[in-house]
């Protein structure tokens, strides 16, 4: 178990390298003068000059890598252009946002997608299971900004039971959280509805594995097989996607961030590219690397803990 | 009265009748053998004594345990008898088992999902089933660690962990290698005599049949044909069906004698081994030698057997002959020619050799015709036949293999397993190669049908000299067909010799094994 973790994290090492490597290489080496892109055709000379000196563009590539890199890892993100304030300090006030909505969005997910499955794979074929997909099927059609946009339109207009938009800050947890609720539920329903539909294949797969036979043979009812046998050998897939969307779920909420007015990573990103500001978009694009491969290490580590066979492979 | 007793059971799916008018019985410590091919009804059968038979299954009759009527008795009750009184083991001993859940702990569900017993209690009495079945291994293992043998086992103790009066056994040896079927079959007729249970063993293997049972069910599409004492039986058998299934099984090939020329296989000290992973983050790589130094010739126009058990490097050495994976050590050439020629295969070799494998259903493609299917190895040669030349090659190689011309134009489903053998054969031959490696081309087939590719196989050694590489875990099939024979053991050839003295007369203690553990056909009058 050990040893697979350890080549786990190797591999994820690795692979924040490599990705360090492109996104440095696609912002500051490939389209030319990065200072001269942010600051437009009608630039003054010596403006260029000041920011290309900011963001060190005299310097051969290998040291403003590495001077990237090191920043980044003691903490220090650079300060935006346009905002000239520290992209560390922007970050963190927008990942607070970000992330926690992504969780919430994931955890909500998860917990209608499972139920959805397991009792859509235990009704196969009948109106239960029918219903259940016929439900799916909408959810993966519905854009989620539509769908976001419904949701204030019933539960803020006029329900008046959430606020349209913003954020009141963590202060008061309750509000703050209060205030993720709608935007959490628009992003995850459509992600619940494919996550529903995976857990039901596979599971429905694993119903037809020889090991559901001997366990019916061994006098479980066809209920205690699904449990006991069929939904732990189904987790593999259902993880897989899971991780998936937890990436899609930080970096994709743009625009459910646009239509509650949120202030989270998204908009950030949105802002910045509009502004050209590509020590911002750098910054945030590794970050959002980062913890991408974080969650797929993470779900590698999870395919270990329900999966013996992992364990010991070496 | 008996403990099981089918009375009249008819059995439809979907209105589509499977079982007709089923009778049969087993008493307590009686093994009552149910045998037929596939599709004759022996599983479904079973399933039906377990109350686990398919979606949209009618059944009428009587299926009487211990007097208790399966058919009356309800889906609740039915869940607390399976594993308490009715135990089941499976053919699939690889997939039989929850990869996910230790040996232990599932052994000890069939425990505490009929007696009231907290989960160590449980798990210890699991680990004296796992005595029991003569396994020595800690109940904390999961199933991929097993090997088959170790796994039926698993699938055994689970099965009459609550000694159950009844023991329904589905095929439970043919996944298995010979020697370890033979020490299966040992188990369950200790266990039968130890807690006198009755056995229900379903199989198709005549001689496994004739060693184990006390009484025999004969099967044919859903009827039982014949069934007697297996002494009787085997004496006097009156059906002709049963007489047929026996004569196949037995059956001898007339294999045309033929002078072996001059070396066309030379394989000589050829070592292949596979990378493993790493065992430490920083470790270097080792690696696994599947083939040690293995070295023999094959003369043109000689039949050579390849027998060995799983895992043996029968497979490996095959990829290996057909240049389809390149050697570490060692050399392979037909007519002289090397088979792997720098790093890609040698195509002028390629040729020359063609291979017919096991399964006669994954090998084709669907959506292809036979005609285009059996043209494959046409891609090899630098000037197929075209047009009416290529009809014809078609017809004839068609013809040859005991099919007509018009079935070219069929697709590869509309034929059954032995037709499919027959065109896997005739996609084979159609380049006319000079070396056939058969790859258990037979092992999936029934008896009867299995007879018949034999038969083709002597047929077309009369028509002209046809060298071939059979390879076979059944020591039986692999005597009938073959002048020469070579047994492998963990990646080395440990005998070779005339086919008919190595079975005669083994000299290696592994033969010896072989030979003795693989079950036999009695004589019969």
């Amino acid at each position: 178990m050990i040893q697979y973790a350890l080549r786990r994290f190797v591999s994820l090492v690795v692979s924040l390298i490599v990705a360090s490597i492109v996104i440095f290489a696609v912002v500051e080496v490939i389209p030319g003068d990065p200072a001269a892109f942010m600051l437009g055709v009608n630039a003054q000379e010596d403006t260029l000059n000041a920011l290309r000196e900011q963001m060190g563009l005299n310097d051969p590539l290998p040291v403003r890598y590495f001077n990237w890199v090191t920043g980044m890892l003691s903490g220090d993100f650079g300060n935006s252009w346009t905002y000239k304030a520290p992209v560390a300090e922007m970050i963190a006030d927008r990942i607070w946002v970000s992330l926690p909505l992504a969780i919430y969005a994931l955890i909500l997910s998860t917990l209608i997608a499972f139920p959805a499955g397991i009792y859509a794979a235990s009704r196969r074929g009948k109106p239960g299971d029918i219903a259940v997909m016929g439900a799916t099927q909408l959810g993966v059609a519905i854009p989620n900004f539509w769908f976001a946009m419904i949701l204030v339109l019933i539960f803020a207009i006029n329900l008046r039971w959430f606020s349209a938009g913003g954020f009141p800050g963590w202060e008061n947890p309750f509000d703050a959280l209060k205030s993720l609720t709608l935007p959490a539920i628009a992003l995850a329903l459509p992600q619940a509805a494919i996550l529903a539909r995976v857990m039901r294949s596979s599971l429905l797969d694993m119903l037809g594995e020889d090991f559901i036979r001997t366990a019916r043979a061994k006098g479980l009812t066809r209920r205690q097989a699904l449990w006991r046998h069929a939904v732990r050998n189904a987790l593999i897939p259902v993880l897989t996607i899971i991780g998936l969307q937890f990436s899609f779920l930080l970096a994709g909420g743009i625009i459910i961030e646009q239509v509650f007015f949120l202030p989270g990573l998204g908009r950030l990103i949105f802002q910045s590219i509009s502004a050209r500001d590509l020590i911002v978009v750098e910054s945030v694009v590794m970050l959002l690397v980062f913890v991408v491969i974080l969650v797929n290490f993470a779900v590698d580590l999870a395919y270990a803990v329900v999966d013996p066979r992992l364990r010991s492979r070496v | 009265m008996s403990l099981l007793e089918i009375k009249n059971l008819n059995l439809s799916i979907y209105r589509t009748p499977i079982l007709r008018d089923v009778s049969l019985s087993v008493d307590p410590g009686q093994i009552v053998a149910i045998t037929g091919e596939s599709g004759s009804g022996k599983s479904l059968t079973a399933l039906s004594v377990m109350g686990l038979t398919p979606q949209g299954t009618q059944m009428t009759g009587k299926v009487l345990l211990d007097g208790k009527d399966i058919l009356q008795t309800s889906e609740p009750e039915l869940c607390k008898m399976r594993g308490q009184d009715v135990g089941m083991v499976f053919q699939e001993p690889m997939t039989a088992l929850n990869p996910v859940q230790t040996i232990g702990a599932q052994v000890a569900e069939t425990i505490r999902m009929h007696q009231k017993t907290g989960k160590r209690a449980a798990l210890a009495q699991a680990e004296e089933m796992f005595r029991k079945v003569g396994l020595e291994i800690p109940s904390s293992r999961y199933p991929h660690e097993l090997s088959g043998g170790q796994r039926q086992r698993v699938v055994i103790a689970m099965a009459v962990a609550l000694r159950p009066k009844l023991l329904i056994a589905d095929e439970p040896t043919t996944a298995l290698d010979v020697t370890t079927q033979a020490r299966i079959l040992t188990l369950l007729k200790t266990l039968v005599q130890e807690f006198q249970m009755g056995l229900l063993m379903i199989t198709h293997d005549l001689a496994v049949v004739s060693d184990i049972a006390d009484q025999i069910v004969v099967m044919q599409e859903g009827q039982v044909v014949e069934q007697g004492q297996t002494q009787h039986l085997l004496q006097h058998m009156s059906h002709p069906y049963t007489k047929a299934l026996f004569a196949a099984s037995g059956h001898q090939v007339d294999l045309p004698q033929t002078p072996v020329q001059k070396p066309l296989l030379r394989v000589s000290g050829v070592c292949r081994d596979y990378p493993i992973g790493r065992t430490s983050v920083f470790g270097a790589r080792k690696s696994f030698r599947a083939l040690h130094e293995v070295s023999f010739d094959l003369g043109r126009g000689e039949r050579v057997g390849l027998v060995g058990e799983s895992g043996c490097g029968k497979s490996t050495l095959t990829r290996a002959i057909l240049g389809l994976e390149d050697v570490q050590e060692g050399s392979i050439a037909l007519d002289g020619q090397p088979v792997f020629a720098g790093k890609r295969p040698n195509l002028d070799v390629r040729r020359q050799m063609q291979v017919v494998f096991q399964d006669p259903y994954s090998s084709f493609n669907p959506r292809h015709r036979v005609g285009r299917l059996i043209t494959e190895p046409f891609h090899l040669l630098q000037a197929p036949p075209e047009g009416i030349a290529r009809q014809q090659v078609i017809e004839q190689a068609l013809t040859d293999v005991g099919l007509h011309p018009t079935d070219a134009g069929k697709f590869i489903h509309e034929f059954s397993g032995g037709q499919r053998q027959r065109i896997a054969i005739a996609r084979a031959l159609i380049i006319k190669p000079e070396l056939v490696v058969f790859d258990e081309a037979v092992s999936a087939l029934d008896v009867s049908v299995r007879a018949q590719v034999l038969d083709l196989l002597a047929e077309l050694c009369r028509k002209r000299p046809f060298t071939y590489l059979f390879i076979s875990h059944d020591l039986s099939v692999v005597r009938s067909v073959t002048d020469r024979v070579l047994v492998m053991k963990e990646g080395r050839i440990v005998e070779q010799g005339p086919t008919e003295s190595v079975f005669t007369n083994p000299q290696h203690s592994y033969t010896q094994a072989l030979i003795s553990a693989a079950p036999r056909l009695p004589e019969l009058a």
